[in-house]
C-alpha cells in the first residue's frame, strides 16, 4: 500500500459530494475561475470556493496564485490513486471468484468420487 | 439468473453495496469455501505475488477472524466479529481493514441460496456512512450507476489515460 489511508479518506469524502465531482468534471476540461465554476450552480461564489478548498485539501485540485482570480486547475494524483486502488479492489473480487470456481470444482469432483466410493 | 461467473453489484440502500454470484456447486461446499481457513486461504486473496500469512477463524457468534495478506509491497490485514452463523445460508460480521480505506467499521453478510444445485452468493457490505459507502464506489465499481457517476467515470477516464 503505496498511498496512505488518510489521505485517502480525504480523497473520498471530498468526491461523495454531487457538486465537488461536477466541479472536478467540469475542471477536467480546463482551469476556471471561482466566477466561472460557480455559473452553472445555483451557488453563490462562497458556496463555491467552501468546495474549493475542501477538493484542493484532498490534494485533487490546485489553485493559482493569481490573487485576483485564483484559477483552480486539476490534480490527477489523488484521484488516480483514489481509482487505482479502488479497481484494483474490485479485480480482487473477480478474481478471488474465478478462483473460488476452481476450487468448488474440485471439491464437487471429490465429493462424487467418495459419493460413488462409498455406495 | 444462475448463469455461472457474472458478478453483479446493485446498492440495496443509501449505505450497502451488494454484489451478487452464481457458483457452479451446492450451496454447503461453498459455505464451508467461506468459512474453512484450509479453503478460504485456497481462494480468497491470493493470486499473483499475494499469499495468506494469517487465516484464522473462531466461526461462532461472538468469535473473531483475522485475515493478513503478504504482498511484495507489505501485509495487508483485516479482521472483525462474528454476529450471526447460521451454516448453510447465512453469516454476518464485521469488517476492519488495519489500513482504512473507507471510514469507520463496515458489517458484511454473507447470504448463500441454492437454486438447481447452484449457489447463488450474495454479498452484501453495509457501510457506516453514505459517505463512507460512495467513497467505495467512486472506484468505477459499478460504472454508469448513475449520471453523477458517469461523470466521474469521464473525469476517472480522462486520467488514466494521462
Amino acid at each position: 500500500m503505496v498511498v496512505t489511508g488518510d489521505r485517502l479518506d480525504s480523497t473520498f469524502a471530498a468526491l461523495a459530494d454531487p457538486t465537488r465531482r461536477a466541479i472536478l468534471a467540469r475542471l477536467a476540461s480546463g482551469e476556471a475561475s471561482v466566477t466561472q465554476l460557480a455559473a452553472p450552480f445555483a451557488m453563490s461564489q462562497a458556496a463555491v470556493s467552501k468546495h474549493l478548498k475542501v477538493l484542493e485539501r484532498a490534494g485533487l485540485i490546485s489553485r493559482g496564485r493569481d490573487a485576483q482570480r485564483r484559477p483552480s486547475r486539476m490534480e490527477g494524483k489523488a484521484l488516480a490513486d483514489a481509482t487505482e486502488w479502488l479497481e484494483r479492489y474490485r479485480k480482487i473480487w473477480e478474481n478471488n471468484y474465478q478462483a473460488l470456481d476452481e476450487l468448488l470444482e474440485e471439491l464437487t469432483r471429490d465429493a462424487t468420487k467418495r459419493g460413488r466410493g462409498t455406495r | 439468473m444462475t448463469t455461472a461467473g457474472t458478478m453483479q453489484i446493485t446498492l440495496p440502500s443509501d449505505r450497502a453495496i451488494a454484489m451478487t454470484r452464481t457458483f457452479n456447486a451446492p450451496r454447503s461446499l461453498v459455505w464451508d469455501a467461506w468459512t474453512k481457513p484450509e479453503l478460504l486461504k485456497r481462494w480468497m486473496g491470493v493470486r499473483n505475488d499475494w499469499t495468506f500469512a494469517v487465516c484464522e477463524i473462531d466461526l461462532r457468534v461472538g468469535g473473531a477472524y483475522r485475515f493478513v495478506w503478504r504482498g511484495p509491497q507489505g501485509d495487508m490485514g483485516m479482521g472483525g466479529v462474528y454476529s450471526e452463523v447460521a451454516p448453510p445460508e447465512r453469516l454476518v460480521s464485521t469488517e476492519k481493514f488495519d489500513h482504512a480505506w473507507y471510514p469507520g467499521e463496515a458489517t458484511n453478510e454473507i447470504v448463500l441460496l441454492e437454486r438447481e444445485g447452484k449457489t447463488v452468493c450474495a454479498t452484501i457490505v453495509r457501510y457506516e456512512s453514505k459517505e463512507a459507502r460512495d467513497g467505495v464506489l467512486q472506484s468505477g465499481m459499478d460504472q454508469g450507476m448513475s449520471e453523477g457517476f458517469d461523470k466521474l467515470d469521464e473525469v476517472l477516464a480522462a486520467e488514466v489515460q494521462k
